[in-house]
């Protein structure tokens, strides 16, 4: 028995003091390392933040840089998928604009009167936009988030608002010099405040970590009253970083109460990081 | 034949991919890890660090294997050191088998992996969720180390052929 309890030691020992001849480092002193980088970084030293916006900032760059071959296929495969797709879409497309001139007129008009009401009671949004490439859009089964090409020095800031055409799409959680990282609405941990139409619901709308959301904090009788119905989920603007108003998803009879996303998340190469100014904000 | 075999450029390349492998797969944007597929995923990089680090650590070095980790959590968003640690984890369990295996058998290396990735998965997830309190998927989790216990064997044909390349081309040089 005491033999095999010293020969347990002693592979355990081995396991992690022994250093071969190609190991500059015991695993055991690169397993203290890890622990103590992992404690670290829970800390906001300044000199912790430099460090880790250094190593960010070098990271990105040469993962963009390395998915580049890849990042070119992908486009080849979509550009040669749109082009086979081109008569069904044609179709679609045709449909749409028959009813966009009536929808447009429609749209003026209600942003005039909007503004005009908005003048009343002295209430304002003012948003300012920044375009942004996107550099790395890997995604995982921890966090779903893309990384963007603008950062500190182009004024962005942490709670910005990530915008695809006119949809949200996501929220910026970290800033780097040069770069940032957004958190996209199908990530478990966002919960965007909104107001869903045409019932006038205030909900949490939280993502999954699938390609869907879910409406969260409302009342089960509210559910039921989705049925047979067409919710279009905005903004409600509580909470102060976004306006309210920012088309998020879709609640239709196929998607069983889940939201289906406008943006597709897998395709974006350009946003908008938008931040908004309320009222008499300077 | 012959001499694309004594060729240098072929040894020196081929005794670095499973590093290149290793820093190819954390940095670029494709990853096993997520395919955009239900109910399907699997660690590439735990199966590389396991056969390598078991059959022929000396191709792997562990200095290597923590920068890799240092930079795949930058790369997918995590707080950094954590893949580093729970690589090096898998690593001090492929030390301790190396240690006390006389003679490898596949089976129970195959047996080891499955209780290794669930023992640094459940880490990681703990680490995640109670201490940084970021949100994880556990059935993501447990769908991902299912598949990566299951893609071993063809991993370890590829990666054995490769070991013996690399084997074949050291002995040729010496």
């Amino acid at each position: 028995m005491a033999t095999g309890r010293d020969d347990f030691v002693i592979a355990i020992r081995s396991a992690f003091l022994k250093k071969k001849d190609k190991q500059k480092f015991s695993l055991l002193t690169l397993i203290f390392i890890s622990i103590f980088v992992i404690v670290l970084s829970n800390f906001n030293f300044k000199a912790i933040q430099f460090v880790k916006l250094v190593i960010n900032e070098v990271i990105y760059r040469s993962s963009h840089i390395i998915s580049i071959p890849e990042n070119n296929l992908k486009e080849i495969t979509s550009k040669i998928k749109s082009h086979m797709d081109l008569y069904e879409s044609y179709q679609k497309e045709l449909i749409k604009v028959e009813n966009s001139e009536q929808l447009r007129l429609q749209n003026e008009f209600l942003i005039t009167e909007n503004k005009k009401l908005r003048d009343l009671l002295d209430e304002s949004i003012n948003s300012e936009e920044i375009f942004a490439r996107v550099l790395i859009d890997k995604d995982s089964p921890y966090l779903k988030s893309i990384v963007l090409n603008k950062g500190t020095k182009d004024k962005v800031k942490i709670g910005m608002a990530v915008i695809d055409e006119v949809y949200l799409v996501g929220q910026i959680i970290e800033v780097n010099f040069s770069n940032s990282r957004a958190l996209l609405l199908s990530d478990l941990n966002s919960k965007i405040p909104s107001v869903l139409e045409p019932d006038d619901i205030q909900a949490v709308v939280s993502g999954t970590g699938g390609n869907f959301g879910t409406i969260e904090h409302t009342q089960i009788d509210y559910k039921d009253a989705f049925k047979n119905k067409e919710i279009i989920a905005y903004t409600s603007g509580l909470g102060g970083l976004f306006k309210p108003g920012i088309p998020i998803g879709r609640i239709d009879n196929s998607s069983e109460g889940q939201i289906n996303f406008f943006s597709d998340f897998t395709q974006l190469d350009y946003v908008k990081i938008v931040s908004y100014k309320f009222g008499g904000e300077k | 034949m012959s001499s694309l075999n004594k060729s240098p450029f072929l040894r020196i390349f081929l005794s670095y991919l499973p590093i290149i492998m290793l820093f190819f797969s954390v940095f670029n944007e494709f990853d096993f890890n997520y395919l955009k597929l239900d109910y399907f995923a699997f660690n590439f990089v735990h199966l590389l660090i396991f056969f390598w680090t078991l059959r022929n650590p000396d191709q792997l070095g562990y200095l290597a294997i923590f920068f890799a980790g240092i930079i795949n959590d930058v790369v997918i968003g995590i707080p950094i050191g954590i893949s580093s640690f729970c690589y090096l984890i898998l690593c001090s369990v492929t030390a301790y088998i190396r240690n006390i295996t006389l003679s490898p058998n596949f089976i129970k290396d195959w047996i080891s992996l499955l209780f290794t990735i669930l023992l640094i998965n459940s880490i990681q997830v703990i680490i995640l969720d109670l201490v940084f309190l970021i949100k994880v998927d556990y059935t993501n989790y447990l769908i991902n180390s299912g598949f990566t216990f299951l893609f071993y064997p063809i991993f370890f044909l590829f990666f054995n052929f490769l070991n013996e390349r690399i084997s074949y081309q050291t002995n040729d040089q010496i």
